[in-house]
């Protein structure tokens, strides 16, 4: 009974994605106008030479700052759970 | 149909993610499976931003000035840097349930305490 | 993992932690002019430490570098990113402004437009970003191999 609808669910998502990958146009996006943006004023606005990274580092950087809480957040769990041992404290599970 | 090439790389991918993540027994390979579903999800966002006969966009050095998106770019370094932080803590949770249970067979971990 | 490696893969490993780090902060260093910039260039000095935990033991990685160094990398990295961010304030300008660029101090030349050469010497508050950020993920990676292998240990030693 598990199979079968493993199997159903597979079946039908893997339909709905071929057929939106053969629909799709590859290599001329539909509207540009903010890359073009981007492209034409980004090194008199930041000063860099490479567009990538004055956009992931000027003109988004909330989203850096974001992303570096994220991986700062992940260190942090993983310090949690392998926490050592102190004298006279057992674990719950052992 | 041919020139969707990139496109039918991507779906296979998913497919194959979604495959492993359902009809797996073994938590690591469960963990795989999210992995690949990521990976597709990372190639489909670069191949959006493409333009025929055009070149990175980088001024230094360049050929050419027709360029790619580079939004698009920006959005995919952010997510593959989340997917390093969410295997990480998956991962670690994996280390601490088979030093409970010891095994990792999906279908014997199913107590739920509390 | 109680005996360390071969000689070979010992002395060779010496060999590349140093060619490894300078690649490192060489990408770091030249984000704004060539692909790279701070996350990639950090996650490559960090596979430079993972390389020494590989060939030399756990306890003989642990006399030279401590827990501590790289907590205070990873924390010093975030405090500088959020610091300059926050530092266009007091100066006038919005929050994360871009205030060195073109002012001629530390990282203010001014870019010639169209396809040049790269100067090190533009952009602005980037570089100095792309610092902060590097320095926190060589420290994140770093410590987040260094508690897993501690995990393995304390749980093969306690059985």
């Amino acid at each position: 009974m598990r199979s079968i609808a493993a199997w159903l669910t597979i079946v039908v998502l893997g339909a709905s994605l071929l057929f939106a990958a053969v629909s799709l146009p590859f290599g001329s996006p539909a509207m540009s106008d903010m890359d073009d943006y981007f492209i034409s004023h980004g090194q008199e606005q930041t000063g860099a030479n490479n567009i990538v990274t004055s956009i992931v580092f000027d003109f988004r950087g909330f989203d850096t700052i974001g992303e570096a809480c994220v991986l700062f957040t992940a260190v942090f769990g993983v310090s949690v759970l392998f926490r050592s041992r102190k004298k006279g404290e057992d674990y719950e599970y052992e | 149909m041919i020139d969707n090439l990139p496109f039918l790389v991507v779906a296979l991918t998913i497919i194959l993610g979604i495959y492993t993540i359902l009809l797996k027994k073994d938590l690591i390979k469960i963990i795989m499976g999210i992995s690949i579903i990521e990976s597709g999800v990372n190639l489909f966002l670069i191949v959006l931003g493409y333009r025929w006969d055009s070149i990175a966009p980088i001024f230094t050095g360049a050929p050419s000035l027709e360029m790619v998106m580079p939004t698009v770019q920006a959005l995919t370094l952010t997510s593959i840097v989340i997917g390093v932080a969410t295997l990480a803590l998956m991962l670690s949770l994996v280390m601490i349930i088979f030093r409970y249970y010891k095994t990792t067979d999906v279908s014997k971990v199913t107590k739920l305490q509390g | 993992m109680s005996d360390c490696m071969s000689k070979l893969i010992r002395t060779t490993a010496d060999i590349m932690f140093l060619f490894i780090t300078v690649f490192g902060f060489y990408i770091v260093l030249h984000g704004h002019l060539t692909p790279g910039g701070g996350f990639q260039g950090g996650a490559i000095v960090a596979g430079g430490f993972i390389l020494l935990i590989v060939a030399y033991r756990l306890e003989d990685f642990l006399k030279w570098f401590q827990k501590n160094t790289f907590q205070s990398c990873e924390v010093s990295g975030l405090v500088l990113f959020i610091g300059t961010a926050l530092a266009a304030i007091p100066l006038g300008y919005l929050f994360f402004m871009n205030f060195l660029n073109g002012a001629g101090g530390l990282f203010g030349q001014a870019v010639s437009f169209g396809i040049n050469p790269g100067v090190l010497n533009t952009a602005g508050t980037i570089p100095v970003m792309n610092i902060a950020v590097g320095i926190e993920v060589l420290g994140g990676l770093s410590i987040i191999i260094l508690y897993m292998t501690s995990g393995i240990r304390s749980h093969e030693e306690g059985e």
